[in-house]
C-alpha cells in the first residue's frame, strides 16, 4: 500500500508523460541491461557447456561442474585443487585491496585539499587537471603507462640519467605499471565522493579541534574522517569492485607471467568458447566481491543508506 | 591561570581593506570584556587574531604578557566559543567537552570524571551519553561552553554565543554566562552587537565602529558619558541636536542650534579632538533626561509641540516637533500614578540640566 502511496506521489509530482517515461527508462535499464543478462549469466553457469544449436535440448542439463572446476581443478589433473585459477583469484582480490587503499592514501589528501583548502580558480584548476586526462580513452591510457614503464620509457630514461639505475629496470614484468595503471584508472571515483563529503564539513569545526589544541592529525583522524567516512565507504566499493573486474589494464600492462582473473574469464568465453565456465567464473568473483565489500561495511560501521547520500 | 590580553597598536589587513585599526586594549585578568558594534565592523576578526587564526598585519598581541606571534591557536593559552558553536556532530556530549583532555593524552577514566564535573556545572547532569543533536539549542550552547572550560584556558572568546537563541532563553544565558565566569575567575571576551548583553554583563565594554576602537569604558561609563558621536548614537537611545561651538568654559561648551545656544558637558575623548569654538558639534540628550518646564527652571530650554504620545506600562513615551528638524525629539518619564495632563498638539516647554547632555564633535552617527 505504501508502494501504491509513493507512486500516486510520484505521478502527482512529475506529471503522466514525465512519470511514465522516468519509470519505463529506469525499468528498462534495470531489468533488459541489468537483471535479465545476469540471470541467463547465473543460468548458463549450471548448465553444461554446449555449443548454441543445442541450447535448450534435454542435453543442455543442469550442473555444478564449473564451480567444482574453479575450486579442485580436471578430474584427470595431478594437484587435487585447481591451483592456477585459485592462486589468480586470491592474488586479483588482494592486489585490488592493496590498489583500494593506495588510492584512499592518495586521494583523501587530493579531496581534502580540494574541498577545505584550496579556492577559487585554483581549486577549479586542480579539478579540471584530474579529470582532463580521463577524456583520453581508457586503452589508450593503458599505452601511454606502458610507455613511461617500458625499457625505454621515460621513467628508466630518468632514472638512468639520474644514476640511480645503470641498466633498465623492467617494471612491466615486476607488474609496476600494472598497479600504477590500476591506481590511476579508478582515481576519479575515489577523489569525488570524498571530495563531496568533506566538502560538507563546516570548517569552524576543524578550527574548534584546533583551537582545543589538537594537532593536525588527530583533526583528521576524529572529526574529518569520521565525517567523510560515508564518502571513503562509497569510493572503496566502487574502485574495489572496479579494480578486481578491470580487463584493459591487465591485459595491456600485466606482465608476461601474471594473469588477473578476469583474463581468465575472458578466455574461458573468448578462447575456449566455454560459455558456462565463463558464468561461473564471472559470478565467483561477483558474489565474492560483494560479500567482501558487505563485510567490511559491518566492520567499519557503515550503513548501505550512508553510501548513497 | 587566568590571563591578561594586550592588544597594541594592532591592524588588520585584508588585501585593501582595513579591518582592524590601530586597536590598543588592555584586558586585565579576570575580567568579563565586551567588544560591541554593528555587524561588519570587525569584532569576530579582533577576536580570530587573539585565538589566532589570523596574524596581525602589523602591532602584537599579548597573552599573559607574552608575545602570541608565531603561536598557533592549539598552542594559545585561549579557547573560543564559535558563533555556530561547532560542536562535533559525531562525537556524544561527554566526547565533546572533554576533547581537549583527549588531545593532551588524558585517560577516558578521567576524562568521563572530568565531563561529570562539567556536566553538573551546565546544569546538564546525566547527559553525557546523548549525542549533539539531541539536545535543546540552549543545551547545545552551555555544552560549547563546557567543551571550551574542559580545556582549562586563561582566556575565553566568545563570538556573539547567544545570537541563535530566542530572547527568552538569551536572558536566561546571560546571568549564567556571568555566573559562570565569576565561578571560573577566568578572562572572559565578549563579542556582540547587542548593546543590553554587553552592559548588563561586561565589567568593561569596547565600542567599535568600522575596525575603530570609539571608546573603552564600562557599562555606565559608556551609557552616561559617551566619547564620540557614534558611542553616543550606537548605545542606548538619545535625541541629537547640530549646532555650532560659540562659547567652551572648563564645565561646559555652549552650542548654537536652531532652538537656541544650549550648554552641555563637553564629552571626554582622551584629550584628542575636544572641541573648541566654531566646531560643528552634537549635543546629545537622553530621553529619561528630557523634563517638562513651563517655568524654564532648567538651564536649557527648547520649545516644541507634542506629537504624539505612547503609554508602555511601567513608563510614558513623548514624542515632540521641533522647528526646523524632521527627527522627533523623545522624552521618556516614569509612570508614577499620575495622569498625563497634556495633549498632542499642544505646546511645550522642555528642559533639561547641562550635565546630562554631551556634546561631541560632529561625527559619524549610528545607522538608525
Ligand atoms: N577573510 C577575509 N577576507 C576579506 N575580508 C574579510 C575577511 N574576514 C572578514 N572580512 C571583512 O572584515 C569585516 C569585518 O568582519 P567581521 O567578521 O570581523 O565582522 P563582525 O563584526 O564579526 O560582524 P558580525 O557581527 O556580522 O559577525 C567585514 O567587512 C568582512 O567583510
Ligand atoms: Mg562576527
Amino acid at each position: 500500500m505504501a508502494l501504491v502511496r509513493h507512486l500516486q506521489n510520484f505521478f502527482r509530482r512529475n506529471g503522466a508523460a514525465l512519470s511514465v517515461f522516468l519509470l519505463g527508462a529506469v525499468g528498462f535499464w534495470i531489468l533488459f541491461m541489468i537483471v535479465l543478462p545476469q540471470l541467463f549469466m547465473v543460468d548458463f553457469s549450471f548448465r553444461v557447456n554446449l555449443p548454441p544449436p543445442k541450447w535448450g535440448t534435454p542435453e543442455h542439463h543442469y550442473t555444478l561442474e564449473h564451480y567444482r572446476y574453479m575450486v579442485y581443478g580436471s578430474a584427470g589433473s595431478e594437484s587435487s585443487f585447481n591451483v592456477i585459477d585459485l592462486q589468480v583469484f586470491f592474488k586479483t582480490i588482494v592486489a585490488a585491496i592493496f590498489v583500494t587503499i593506495f588510492d584512499v592514501a592518495l586521494c583523501y589528501p587530493i579531496a581534502y585539499y580540494l574541498a577545505q583548502v584550496a579556492h577559487g580558480g585554483w581549486a577549479r584548476l586542480m579539478v579540471l587537471s584530474l579529470i582532463v586526462p580521463f577524456w583520453v580513452n581508457e586503452i589508450l591510457r593503458a599505452f601511454a603507462f606502458r610507455i613511461i614503464f617500458g625499457a625505454s620509457g621515460v621513467l628508466n630514461k630518468g632514472l638512468m640519467a639520474l644514476g640511480i639505475i645503470d641498466e633498465p629496470y623492467d617494471f612491466i614484468r615486476e607488474n609496476f605499471a600494472l598497479y600504477a595503471g590500476l591506481g590511476y584508472a579508478f582515481i576519479l571515483l575515489m577523489i569525488f565522493p570524498i571530495y563531496n563529503a568533506i566538502e560538507s564539513l563546516d570548517k569552524n569545526q576543524i578550527e574548534a579541534a584546533r583551537d582545543l589544541g589538537s594537532p593536525w592529525w588527530r583533526i583528521h583522524w576524529r572529526v574529518v574522517i569520521p565525517f567523510a567516512k560515508p564518502g571513503i565507504t562509497s569510493g572503496c566499493t566502487m574502485v574495489f569492485m572496479l579494480t578486481a573486474g578491470a580487463l584493459a589494464a591487465p591485459q595491456i600492462l600485466g606482465g608476461p607471467s601474471s594473469l588477473w582473473f578476469t583474463q581468465i574469464i575472458y578466455q574461458a568465453f573468448n578462447q575456449a568458447g566455454n560459455w558456462s565456465r565463463g558464468s561461473a567464473y564471472a559470478i565467483i568473483l561477483l558474489a565474492s566481491c560483494i560479500a567482501l565489500v558487505l563485510l567490511l561495511m559491518r566492520a567499519f560501521k557503515v550503513r548501505l543508506g550512508e553510501i548513497a547520500r | 591561570m587566568s590571563a591578561e590580553v594586550t592588544l597594541e597598536n594592532v591592524w588588520i589587513r585584508f588585501g585593501d581593506f582595513v579591518a582592524a585599526r590601530a586597536v590598543d586594549i588592555n584586558i586585565r585578568q579576570g575580567e568579563f570584556f565586551s567588544f560591541l558594534g554593528p555587524s561588519g565592523c570587525g569584532k569576530t576578526t579582533l577576536l580570530r587574531a587573539v585565538s589566532g587564526f589570523l596574524s596581525p598585519s602589523e602591532g602584537r598581541v599579548l597573552i599573559g604578557g607574552k608575545d602570541m606571534a608565531g603561536i598557533g591557536p592549539n598552542k594559545r593559552p585561549t579557547a573560543l566559543i564559535f558563533q555556530n558553536l561547532a560542536l562535533f556532530p559525531l562525537m556524544t556530549v561527554w566526547e565533546n567537552i572533554t576533547f581537549a583532555l583527549e588531545v593532551r593524552g588524558v585517560s577516558a577514566a578521567r576524562r568521563r570524571k572530568r565531563a561529570d564535573e562539567l556536566l553538573e556545572l551546565i546544569a546538564l547532569p546525566g547527559q553525557g551519553e546523548k549525542m549533539v543533536d539531541e539536545l535543546s539549542g540552549g543545551q547545545r550552547q552551555r555544552v560549547a561552553i563546557a567543551r571550551a572550560l574542559a580545556a582549562e584556558p586563561g582566556v575565553l572568546l566568545l563570538d556573539e554565543p547567544l545570537s541563535a537563541l530566542d530572547l527568552k532563553l538569551r536572558q536566561h544565558m546571560r546571568t549564567e554566562l556571568r555566573d559562570i565566569q565569576q565561578r571560573v575567575g577566568i578572562t572572559f571576551i565578549y563579542i556582540t552587537h547587542d548593546q543590553g548583553e554587553a552592559l548588563t554583563m561586561s565589567d568593561n565594554v569596547a565600542v567599535m565602529r568600522e575596525g575603530v576602537i570609539e571608546q573603552v569604558a564600562d557599562g555606565n561609563t559608556i551609557y552616561d558619558r559617551p566619547a564620540t558621536a557614534f558611542v553616543a548614537s550606537f548605545v542606548g537611545e538619545n535625541n541629537l541636536l547640530r549646532g555650532t561651538v560659540s562659547a567652551v568654559s572648563r564645565a561646559a561648551v555652549t552650542v548654537d542650534t536652531g532652538l537656541g545656544a544650549i550648554r552641555a558637558r563637553a564629552a571626554d575623548s582622551g584629550g584628542k579632538g575636544s572641541l573648541a569654538v566654531g566646531d560643528d558639534a552634537y549635543v546629545f540628550i537622553r530621553p529619561e533626561s528630557l523634563k517638562f518646564d513651563e517655568e524654564k527652571k532648567m538651564d536649557n530650554n527648547i520649545s516644541a509641540q507634542i506629537h504624539q504620545q505612547e503609554f508602555e506600562g511601567s513608563f510614558w513615551q513623548v514624542f515632540f516637533s521641533i522647528k526646523g528638524s524632521e527627527r522627533k525629539l523623545k522624552l521618556s518619564m516614569v509612570n508614577d500614578g499620575s495622569a498625563m495632563s497634556h495633549q498632542p498638539g499642544q505646546r511645550v516647554t522642555l528642559g533639561f540640566a547641562p550635565e546630562l547632555a554631551v556634546a561631541t564633535p560632529a561625527g559619524p552617527l549610528a545607522a538608525e
